[in-house]
């Protein structure tokens, strides 16, 4: 089973260097021209965040591992459908790639190497229940609380990115030279040492014998 | 109808938060726990780039891009403990795990 | 509604792009419809393909030369019984082949048949591409998890772990294509799927034969991820029946099983027409920039003609062929009919080549545009699917850990080093 395992971690991890390269690639692209008027905003909207909230909170409450894991890449589809509405295009393919095509699929791996028959007839919750829940609780006061007082706070302005070249400026801010383009180069540096840090951790981790 | 303002996108990201939270401290089983810090990740994700978005600028585009990285990276991480740990005690029960208690 | 419609055929960008609504669900039913038709052929020939490579028949009696076989099979698997094993999770068993279908279809939403011809020319097509795709894993994982058996587990594993391995080196080699469009003269390049053939275009070269032999390397890399990818043959270790008995979908039976058959040739279709886009021209004719007389437009648009009639032509010999003995009545009659319905979209397609002559913009010419690029796309996908088969029927299959290793230890270094290979010979050219 280990030969299975490795390839999907791998996978997991290689990913955001494939996104990251393509968006390197489309550094260079055409200047943009008009843009699309969106169709039916409050419809999808209301949709997409109406299906994303029910995959949460099936994801809390099933008893099967891989009910909840379909049920989180129904959420993680819901936010990159809405990332689309929110004039971010690169952000959603880096979702749908990474979240739903790499970490789903490792998450779907483990839970079949761990699945034990007698997780699915145990009880849901555990021991302190009541507490997590009251916690969870006060943190959503706290929430409508924030959101009821500070909700003068947002402006409601919504300006609009034009969608073109949204993958050339982030490409800049990624990959530019310094200045003020290129304020996350070495951030990005950074990001590729811990992608290689956690490759090796968890591959030293799950080796029978090192 | 209302048009859709920022705010809306802040109240479904705190919803999905509270959710995350929710599982992480009552559920049993440690891989859906795993997955609700995806969830708790993604709220913060959609916050970021329904900010990136009310100011305008890529910042919050480039921060949610670096924290899917991050998200990939702790996801392996912590599912490659949880592999290591069921080989020695065969559970994946976290009212189980208190091998280190006193 | 009505000038929704008409606005589209004067045009030349994708519905999509246009806002058009009504042209976009047309074209969506148009490539459902089609690909199913598709497949439905691709079955048939597939069989006799294969038959005659082993010097054999293939399928004769259903049909004249079994072109009803498919229906024949298909009728078959809608009324055999629907079995779902005991201890399955129902839900899971049910959303496994549809999550693949899914998968499979949705990427078609991005594939250009023509400049204004796909359902939407998005910006980031080649992102979403990449993404959709990978989604198709999660099918075959969980299909194999709700069968609740060893066979179909072990088989998903083995083929989940296959495809998601291959999947590195497939966005590796389409990124080094991307690269190729940023070579123009205005130095841009471009991530939407348009955007690349227009490039293709400018440049004047398929980025087949871009920096010899970058792009063919590169091409080659793809094909066999590709194939990796789709769970053909010889990387077919996870469904062969011979080593797993048929692996992930031992389990399903009839109209499920129909569903996996779908998405598995679907994806196929949409993979080749990936690579054709990518790296073959896409909609583009041979020789585009350099022989552009409008004599030898004409010649070009005359080739759909010719194609359904040298197929009319092999039909007729057929019927030739044919004994001459009275049980074979119905048959040849059967396939006369066929070689007809050939024959005369043959005549239709030449007489539209003939009225569309001229280089104006009347209907008949738009249309005759439309249809050569279709036709040109078609024809390069076809020869991707004989390609398909032809690797199935000439190559034994690989042992698992074999593959493994050609997805890692191979494919992935000879990917990153056409790249960087490419950005220096790229920068260096220019």
């Amino acid at each position: 089973m280990n030969s299975a395992f490795f390839p999907a971690l791998q996978l997991a991890l290689a990913r955001p260097f494939i996104a990251s390269n393509v968006s390197f690639l489309a550094s260079l692209i055409t200047p943009p021209n008009a843009d699309m008027a969106p169709v039916a905003t409050p419809f999808f909207f209301y949709l997409l965040s109406g299906l994303a909230v029910a995959g949460g909170v099936l994801v809390i409450t099933r008893r099967n591992p891989v009910h909840c894991a379909l049920a989180l890449i129904v959420t993680l589809i819901a936010v990159a459908n809405l990332y689309l509405m929110l004039y971010a295009p690169f952000v959603a393919g880096v979702q749908i790639i990474v979240y739903a095509g790499g970490i789903m699929v490792l998450f779907l791996f483990v839970i079949m190497l761990v699945n034990i028959e007698r997780a699915s007839k145990d009880r849901r919750f555990n021991r302190i229940w009541p507490a997590g829940l009251a916690a969870a609780c006060a943190l959503m006061a706290l929430f409508v609380s924030a959101f009821v007082k500070g909700r003068t706070l947002f402006p409601d302005r919504m300006i609009k990115l034009p969608e073109i070249s949204n993958t050339q400026e982030i490409a800049n801010a990624l990959y530019g030279e310094a200045g003020r383009m290129g304020q996350y180069t070495f951030t990005f540096e950074i990001a590729s040492l811990l992608l290689l840090v956690a490759i090796l951790g968890a591959v030293i981790m799950t080796k029978k014998r090192i | 109808m209302v048009p859709i303002t920022t705010f809306h996108y802040l109240v479904v990201a705190a919803a999905l938060f509270v959710l995350g939270v929710i599982g992480v401290l009552t559920r049993r089983n440690v891989v859906i726990i795993l997955m609700s810090i995806e969830l708790i990740l993604n709220a913060v994700n959609l916050n970021l780039v329904a900010f990136s978005r009310m100011w305008g600028n890529l910042h919050g585009q480039v921060f949610a891009v670096f924290m899917v990285v991050d998200a990939a990276a702790e996801a392996a991480v912590g599912l490659g403990i949880l592999i290591a740990f069921f080989r020695n005690q065969e559970t994946i029960n976290v009212d189980e795990i208190d091998l280190l208690k006193w | 509604m009505l000038n929704q419609f008409m606005s589209y055929l004067g045009s030349n960008v994708t519905p999509g792009s246009a806002n058009n609504q009504l042209w976009a669900l047309i074209y969506v039913f148009i490539i459902f419809a089609g690909v199913s038709l598709a497949v439905v052929a691709m079955n048939w020939f597939e069989r006799k393909a294969l038959a005659h490579f082993q010097i054999r028949l293939g399928p004769m009696r259903v049909g004249p030369h079994g072109l009803l076989q498919p229906i024949a099979d298909a009728i078959k698997l809608m009324l055999k019984e629907d079995i779902i094993p005991q201890e399955a999770d129902q839900f899971v068993f049910w959303i496994a082949p549809v999550i693949g279908l899914l998968a499979a279809f949705t990427v078609y939403t991005v594939i250009p048949f023509g400049p204004s011809q796909a359902v939407s020319d998005m910006n980031i097509g080649i992102l979403f591409m990449l993404g959709v795709s990978s989604l198709g894993v999660l099918g075959i994982v969980v299909a194999g998890w709700a069968s609740n058996s060893h066979y179909p587990l072990i088989g998903a594993l083995r083929s989940s772990a296959q495809m998601v391995s291959y999947e590195i080196a497939m966005g590796m080699s389409v990124v080094s294509a991307v690269l190729m469009t940023s070579f123009n003269k205005d130095g841009t390049g471009t991530l939407s799927m348009i955007g690349i053939v227009r490039s293709q275009q400018d440049q004047g070269i398929w980025f087949l034969f871009k920096f010899f032999p970058l792009g063919l390397v590169a091409f080659v890399t793809f094909v066999i991820a590709m194939i990796a990818e789709t769970n053909r043959a010889p990387f077919d270790m996870a469904e062969a029946e011979s080593e797993l008995t048929a692996g992930y979908h031992t389990e399903y039976s009839g109209l499920r099983w129909s569903l996996f058959m779908l998405s598995e040739y679907a994806a196929m279709i949409a993979v080749s027409s990936i690579a054709v886009t990518l790296w073959l021209g896409g909609w583009l004719r041979p020789f585009p920039n350099l022989l552009h007389a409008p004599a030898w437009d004409f010649i070009f648009s005359l080739f759909p003609g010719l194609t359904f009639l040298g197929l009319a032509a092999i039909a007729f010999i057929g019927v030739a062929r044919m004994p001459a003995h009275f049980s074979f009545k119905i048959q040849r009659i059967g396939l006369a009919v066929f070689a007809a319905l050939l024959g005369c979209m043959a005549l239709l397609l030449l007489l539209l080549a003939v009225a569309g002559r001229s280089a104006d913009s009347s209907i008949a010419a738009r249309f005759r545009e439309g249809i050569d690029y279709v036709y040109w796309f078609i024809l390069k996908v076809a020869l991707f699917m004989y390609l398909f088969i032809w690797l199935r029927a000439t190559w034994p299959r690989y042992r698992f850990d074999q593959l493994m290793r050609i997805g890692w230890k191979v494919l992935l270094p000879i990917t990153l080093g056409v790249l960087v290979l490419t950005a220096i010979v790229g920068v260096l050219a220019s």
